[in-house]
């Protein structure tokens, strides 16, 4: 039995090249799935549209009093674009569940590559094709008054990159259990509409009632809206009470937390939701 | 040395133990088929022996490697055509198999060789850039098929690999099963339900609730069984057995719907037959020795009626199986 005229595979025995190149490869079927599915693209952005011109301009007339000299379309423009990179990153998470259904999951997990880098480059992915998906919504900054400054885009895209990465790493250790699309989807629509409505995407965190502000507190969302929140408003001229109104900052106990300490701790909630993300994939294969 | 080697190996879930203590060798370059009713512990076995589930006592080493302890290493040496579908559907044909290459760290400078020569063999090639939700189940077989073997697999498993698949198919598919071992340095492990496809295996074990009952060559299994089977159709089945009990001392019952019985030469059997049993008879058929009359003769029944009675054992297992 000679192998004449055969392409002889020798397989390299792992090592991190090989890793790297699971990561990637399923880096890029994400980004593939996403180019090719518009109906997804189109669905995803309907929501965030319909928060900023439909209930921005509503909410806006009613409140145009309230805050001189700024249009509350402006006001939620951050919180629209952390939802939008939010909502994205969790259908992207869903996509494991969905290769579950489809038997794909298998094919990936009897690869002799770690778990780890699998569950990398699916966090990376969804990552990517969130901020992808935000990047849209940046593009619309202009009709709401938020300057097209090349350092706050820049800064609106490695907050955004982040809290995409956290969100795909939480989903995704949701997803580790799951057998079907209809219980990921109720249990992210538990999770996500909460969380959405208490990291003061919509409203400032200033002069809340005791309960809400420890709500807001203690979500880890909250963290990853106000950084983007600050980045805006640094770059638009508002009277000072204004701005104190509505970009007060996330207080522990009075202590406004600095920008790059929130990020720190978006990073962290990543880092070990997407620890746990592998290990939960380590047990259940 | 062997392809693979498997000593006590044994899976239970809580209570129901589905593979007992199962012992064979696969020799290297063999075409080796696990042959059984659905539920028997063929697809766990598989499953352990691809180190998708690890095994509750024994050991197993697939390719020179113990499928615990060194499964990374099990890992690159095997390739796998699993019972349900497990390519992405929306992704083109030529993209999964990419996928797979990158995900098994094919060196880059063969893949693209590598690519052709397997989608050629399954007859793909000019597909290569459709999506595969456009393909038949034939086709997506047959894809998966040439992806277990983009990786230069030493052993490629196939678990029911032609279940479901129309006579042409698996036809073709058997056509590359005989291709590959003539130019490729493998060896294939197969499970099947299909008596006429376990023919084409060097050798077959037979597996029956979770047991080996015999490992041999087919030739060598319908030999040893050595008699026709014949079926007869009568008004009264029962009293048919007791006739035949009576006055030939032939142990008979029912399977598939008619009183079934092995002697040794049919055709002389039957003119006595009809002179004697005293019951009128409606039908009869004569059959050779078969694989259906080895599984019979080893395990009692007839794989359907094997089926029938493990149907719902069958449905948790691959209730377990399936993530």
């Amino acid at each position: 039995m000679t192998a004449t005229e055969i392409a002889a595979v020798r397989l390299p025995t792992g090592g991190l090249a090989h890793d790297v190149r699971a990561v990637k490869v399923v880096l890029r079927r994400e980004m593939l799935r996403f180019v090719n599915d518009h109906t997804r693209l189109v669905s995803s952005l309907a929501q965030p549209i319909l928060f900023l011109f439909v209930l921005g301009t509503g909410l806006g007339s009613i409140v145009k009093n309230a805050i001189p000299g700024l249009d509350y379309r402006t006001f939620i423009y951050p919180g629209v674009l952390a939802m939008t990179v939010i909502t994205t990153a969790m259908f992207s998470a869903a996509s494991i569940v969905w290769d579950r259904e489809f038997g794909f999951l298998r094919e990936m997990l009897v690869a002799p590559v770690s778990r780890g880098a699998i569950v990398l480059g699916k966090c990376l992915g969804g990552a990517l094709v969130a901020t992808a998906q935000g990047v849209i919504i940046l593009a619309m900054a202009g009709l709401v008054g938020v300057p097209y400054d090349p350092v706050l885009i820049v800064t609106l895209l490695a907050e955004m990159l982040l809290a995409a990465f956290t969100i795909t790493a939480f989903g995704t250790l949701l997803a580790a259990g799951m057998k079907n699309m209809q219980t990921f989807f109720g249990i992210m629509q538990m999770a996500i509409m909460p969380m959405i409505f208490l990291s003061g995407a919509m409203y400032p965190l200033a002069n809340l009632p005791a309960w809400l502000h420890v709500l807001t507190v203690i979500n880890p969302l909250t963290y990853a809206v106000d950084p983007m929140r600050e980045a805006v408003f640094g770059h638009l001229t508002v009277d000072p009470q204004v701005m104190a109104l509505l970009n007060p900052g996330i207080n522990w106990f009075g202590w406004r937390l600095p920008v790059w300490f929130e990020l720190v701790i978006v990073a962290v909630i990543g880092f070990v939701l997407l620890q746990l993300a592998i290990a939960r994939f380590r047990r259940t294969e | 040395m062997n392809a693979v080697e498997v000593t006590g190996l044994e899976k239970s879930y809580g209570k129901v133990d589905a593979v007992k203590g199962v012992s064979f060798e696969v020799a290297h370059g063999e075409v080796f088929g696990f042959l059984g009713p659905n539920g028997a512990g063929k697809s766990t076995t598989i499953s352990m022996l691809c180190t998708l589930i690890n095994p509750t006592g024994g050991s197993a080493r697939v390719a020179g490697h113990d499928v615990v302890k060194e499964r990374d290493e099990v890992r690159r040496n095997i390739g796998l055509v699993f019972q349900d579908p497990t390519l992405d559907s929306y992704l083109t044909a030529e993209q999964n198999l990419r996928f797979h290459a990158e995900l098994y760290g094919v060196p880059r400078s063969v893949v693209d060789e590598r690519l052709r020569q397997v989608m050629e063999m399954v007859a793909l090639w000019d597909r290569r850039d459709s999506k595969v939700q456009t393909f038949s189940g034939g086709m997506k077989r047959r894809l998966e098929i040439a992806r277990g073997l983009l990786h230069s697999p030493r052993v490629l498993f196939l678990d029911e690999p032609t279940v479901g698949l129309d006579p042409q198919t698996r036809s073709a598919i058997w056509g590359y099963i005989n291709e590959l071992r003539r130019t490729e340095d493998i060896t294939i492990f197969m499970t099947t339900h299909y008596m006429d496809e376990a023919e084409y295996c060097d050798r077959i074990a037979i597996i029956d609730h979770g047991e080996i009952v015999v490992i041999d060559s087919p030739e060598a299994l319908k030999a040893s069984v050595g008699k026709d089977r014949v079926q007869i159709h009568t008004s009264d089945d029962q009293a048919a057995i007791a006739a035949l009990k009576e006055r030939f001392d032939v142990d008979a019952g029912v399977h598939d719907g008619a009183v079934t019985f092995a002697v040794a030469s049919g055709e002389e059997f039957v003119p006595r037959l009809f002179a004697e049993l005293g019951l009128p008879i409606t039908g009869v058929s004569v059959h050779r020795p078969t694989l259906d009359d080895v599984f019979m003769n080893y395990t009692g029944s007839t794989i359907r009626d094997a089926e029938e009675e493990s149907g719902g054992m069958n449905q948790m297992m691959r209730a377990r199986l399936r993530r």
